[in-house]
């Protein structure tokens, strides 16, 4: 039933759209936990003016879908003339881009919020302790905080790395041949749906279950000093 | 503020239409994930493997593909059947295989919820259930429901957001939903970034009357519950 050959005929399309859809999600991943690490810490600010622009940025990107947050950069960029007169207007008129700029601003969304949950369940004792010893508040965040949120938020950022990598499907929507750009081709080409999707489906399988497997090692590593000892 | 040049009424067409997708795509991903919860809770080995299979293949795939996959494979699955038996010609439309879509890839999220919420539920009532001769749909839905109830309904609410989120993707298979409005306005007044920003908002009012009322039921799902001192 399922036609083999024409699998394997386009399987250099599919590595292509493999490797499109893989530098896409980390590359988003990687700025977005870079902008994140910042926004989560304002988000713990109690100064409403660092706090409340960064509360109003991740509500309306969790709380909006990705591909209307994607049409709006994408499409939406040129109904500005500022926009098209800029000197980003090279880069903002290439779906590519588009598409980095939109994930990367919403996974840094999501990623703040995990951050802000990790950095506010540092425990109190910890925070006071370092400062009795006269660490200076950025020694504190630096040594104490920072180090034990990344722990804490290990287990949610690793779901949302596979919700990253899923997400960028909607890539496809936008002229990229990501995976799922690759699928659409070949089902358009031989109008052999199950062979065309099943493939993409099989390589983000393996996919989610990599990134699985490389957060389950992280885990490891840096719980490793939860663990049970031996006997 | 947003001048939507008369298109407003269309968009507020495609914004029900995507409530209904979202709701219908909730009350089957509510059935799938049930009966997959009840399923990988079962002590018949082959029903754990199927129910095993189901949650973790899904949610490895992006709901997108699985979406186009159901739209084109599940057309030329039912043309085939429609021919074996003669009959006309029948359209999966994009509804259908969207709300099938939805309901399956959230009931295997929805599945993974209720398993949790039902091994919350101290197994000894259960027992004691059945030992009054309850029989098992009676038991499940005087003792596990209304217990499992409290603690799905975080997860419910999550899964229930992603869900509705989702729905934006109907409009790549064709489902004249919001998006697709938005689209074909900005098509035709060159104003792309106003008509898909008021999509967004309008997504934003359903997010956030979600989360109101995700709270409130919280709330009272948990009335019983002793409060700290």
């Amino acid at each position: 039933m399922i036609d083999l050959a024409l699998v394997l005929d386009n399987l250099p399309l599919y590595l292509r759209g493999t490797w499109t859809t893989l530098w896409l999600t980390f590359a988003s991943l990687a700025l977005g936990l870079v902008l994140a690490v910042p926004l989560g810490l304002a988000r713990t600010s109690r100064n409403p003016l660092i706090n409340g622009p960064v509360w109003a940025y991740t509500y309306f990107f969790r709380g909006t879908p990705l591909l209307v947050q994607l049409f709006m950069i994408y499409y939406g960029a040129a109904q500005f003339v500022w926009v098209r007169e800029s000197v980003f207007w090279p880069l903002l008129s290439q779906a590519w881009f588009c598409a980095l700029l939109a994930f990367t601003l919403n996974t840094a969304a999501y990623t703040a919020e995990i951050v802000r949950g990790a950095v506010q369940a540092t425990p109190r004792g910890e925070i006071e302790a370092a400062r009795a010893l006269g660490m200076s508040r950025a020694l504190v965040l630096r040594r104490i905080v920072l180090p034990s949120a990344f722990r804490r938020a290990l287990p949610a950022y690793g779901n949302e790395m596979v919700f990253m990598l899923h997400g960028s499907a909607v890539a496809s929507t936008v002229t990229i041949v990501d995976l799922t750009g690759a699928a659409r081709i070949v089902n358009s080409r031989y109008y052999s749906p199950y062979e065309a999707f099943l493939t993409a489906a099989v390589f983000y399988l393996v996919l989610t279950f990599l990134i699985v497997g490389l957060v389950k090692l992280l885990e490891r590593r840096w719980y490793a000093h939860l663990r049970p000892r031996p006997g | 503020m947003l001048d939507l040049q008369g298109y407003g009424p269309s968009i507020l067409e495609g914004a029900v239409l995507t409530v209904e997708a979202a709701l219908a795509g909730l009350g089957l991903s509510i059935l799938f994930g049930l009966s997959g919860a009840l399923a990988k809770l079962s002590s018949a080995l082959p029903l754990r493997l199927l129910a095993g299979a189901y949650t973790t293949l899904i949610r490895g795939v992006p709901d997108l593909v699985l979406m186009l996959l159901v739209f084109f494979g599940g057309q030329m699955l039912v043309n085939d059947l429609v021919a074996r038996m003669g009959w006309d010609h029948v359209d999966v439309g994009p509804f259908t295989a969207g709300v099938l879509t939805l309901g399956f890839v959230y009931g295997a999220y929805m599945a993974e919820t209720f398993r949790g919420a039902i091994l919350a539920v101290p197994a000894g009532q259960l027992e004691a259930a059945r030992a009054f001769g309850m029989s098992p749909f009676l038991v499940f839905r005087r003792i596990l429901l209304p217990q499992m109830l409290r603690h799905a309904l975080p997860g419910f609410g999550n899964n229930w957001l992603v869900l509705l989120k989702a729905t934006a993707l109907l409009s790549v298979i064709g489902l004249d939903d919001m998006v697709r409005k938005a689209a074909l306005a900005a098509g035709a007044t060159r104003q792309p970034f106003t008509f898909y920003f008021a999509v967004a908002l309008v997504f934003l009012a359903l997010t956030t009357v979600s989360t109101l009322l995700l709270a409130l039921a919280e709330r009272r799902v948990r009335r019983g519950e002793a409060r700290p001192a």
